[in-house]
């Protein structure tokens, strides 16, 4: 946090310094619209800022890029497609409502123990795993979910793993018993609601055109509960109908909910729910107002977790995490109900981009090197941008669907990922100036 | 500091020293299924030192 004349001089110290000026002669060309004892003292700060690293720093990373491809990786997260098959038509699914554009179906057994087997086979010496039950509904195949999980953990016995399971669902099959069940065995819960109940109904209804809002409502509030309010989220899409979405992730803290994940939708421009470019200044509007808002209802002891507005800025991830991203394709990898891979969930259905089946392992290794050779320097629009290590050069699926590289860049996701880090970080200094 | 409050970060590059364990949360495993959101989540061996 800086004050006005710090603010004012940093820009001019950073020039100074890349013309290769002295600190003396610093001192003297500054500008002369400060104090001189003013001008003194932010330029001690700002040069102490650069000798201890804080400022000013100069990226040693790149460098070392070529090393990093050479990395091993293996498979540490797997998103399971429990089933290619929805009750809900929900009119934004990127899954072409849960069926990925291609048949219906529901993953066996058979088929879900090999996905575990080849992702335990694959993890070298990764202890923790991760498995996320998705679809689709995966409650639609809840007893094959059941049985998954008494598998894994009979894995974790005889490979020293630590499964880590997670469920999204989209509510309206969740019953007591499933909750239970959840309660004890999954590490994270995802539930799928996009807000006020107008917002909800339209873009998530049942495939006779009945909003799902009100029947899944009190389930949600009753998992949350039973979760002891952490460790689940519920999780909806703002799109162009909402560019007020700021509303519904409050109409969701009004509720109770105390992890609240909303996201913008990822849609081609030609459908009519798309965020365009006009929608920009709107959205980014809304985080700040959203920003302010958890500030106050923190202060008042009412405060919530935006997902987007949370980081970690002292226990963060390291730097090869903040090169490498999400790992799809590499790290990370989705299975279709007959055992297909792909890189993640996003690419499944774009037979261009399967890698493999659990039975046969990696085939299209070629495919499998462009993924993991991915990373915030061979993506030509994250070189400038103050948010890179954040965001890891954002979501490679998107990037393919946007520009046809998943090198490339979708520039509303942007603009986005950099307004919703720029209000962690006031959010975290608002905070640090509150103590 | 007067003019400057900075808030305390993770040092990154000493993170290049002893990181890559790979041990940590996959973002999409989150909460997040169309983004990519990665410096929200905690290092492991962070954790496991606290």
């Amino acid at each position: 946090m800086v004050d006005d004349a710090a603010y004012a001089l940093i820009a001019e110290v950073d020039a100074g310094l890349k013309e290769g000026m002295g600190e003396a002669e610093l001192a003297e060309k500054l500008s002369g619209s400060l104090a001189d004892v003013d001008r003194k003292e932010v330029l001690s700060e700002i040069l102490e800022l650069k000798r201890s690293g804080r400022l000013f720093a100069a990226d040693e990373y790149e460098e070392r890029i070529e090393a990093f491809k050479e990395r091993e990786t293996v498979v540490k997260a797997m998103c399971l497609h429990i089933a290619h098959a929805c009750n809900l038509a929900c009119r934004y699914c990127f899954a072409g409502e849960g069926e990925y554009f291609g048949p219906c179906g529901l993953m066996s057994l058979e088929t879900g123990k090999q996905a575990l087997d080849y992702l335990v086979a694959h993890s070298g010496s990764r202890r923790n795993l991760e498995v996320d039950f998705f679809g689709g509904e995966p409650l639609l195949n809840w007893e094959v979910v059941k049985a998954l999980v008494e598998y894994g953990r009979e894995l974790e016995k005889t490979h020293d793993k630590n499964f880590r399971f997670t469920l999204t669902t989209n509510g309206t099959l969740l019953t007591e018993e499933i909750l239970e069940y959840v309660n004890k065995e999954m590490s994270n819960l995802v539930l799928s609601i996009d807000g006020r109940q107008a917002v909800h109904d339209r873009m998530r209804p049942y495939r006779d055109g009945r909003g799902s809002y009100e029947e899944i409502l009190p389930k949600y509030i009753r998992a949350a509960e039973s979760r002891g309010q952490t460790n689940y989220y519920v999780r909806g899409t703002y799109t162009h109908y909402n560019t007020d979405f700021a509303k519904d992730v409050l109409h969701l803290a009004d509720l109770g909910f105390k992890q609240i994940s909303i996201e913008p939708v990822v849609a081609q421009p030609s459908e009519p729910y798309a965020l365009t470019e006009e929608d920009l200044p709107v959205l980014l509007e809304q985080y700040d107002i959203l920003a302010a808002e958890m500030l106050k209802r923190k202060k008042e002891g009412r405060g919530f977790n935006f997902f987007h507005f949370m980081i970690d800025l002292e226990c963060g991830p390291c730097v090869y995490k903040r090169l490498s991203g999400c790992g799809a394709g590499c790290e990370y990898v989705s299975v279709t109900p007959w055992g297909d891979i792909y890189p993640c969930h996003q690419f499944v259905g774009q037979e261009e981009f399967k890698l493999g089946s659990v039975t046969e392992g990696i085939k299209n290794t070629e495919l499998r090197k462009e993924f993991h050779d991915c990373n915030v320097y061979s993506k030509p629009e994250c070189r400038k941008c103050f948010a890179k290590y954040y965001c890891s050069g954002g979501c490679m699926a998107n990037a393919q669907h946007f520009s046809g590289d998943i090198n490339g860049s979708y520039r509303i996701g942007c603009e986005l990922q950099r307004k919703r880090v720029e209000c962690a970080i006031m959010l975290k200094v608002a905070e640090a100036d509150n103590q | 500091m007067k003019h400057i409050k900075s808030l305390e970060t993770k040092d990154f590059k000493k993170s290049l020293e002893k990181g890559g364990c790979g041990e940590c949360q996959t973002s999409c495993q989150s909460a997040c299924k169309t983004s990519c959101t990665v410096g929200n989540q905690s290092c492991e061996q962070d954790k496991a030192s606290k």
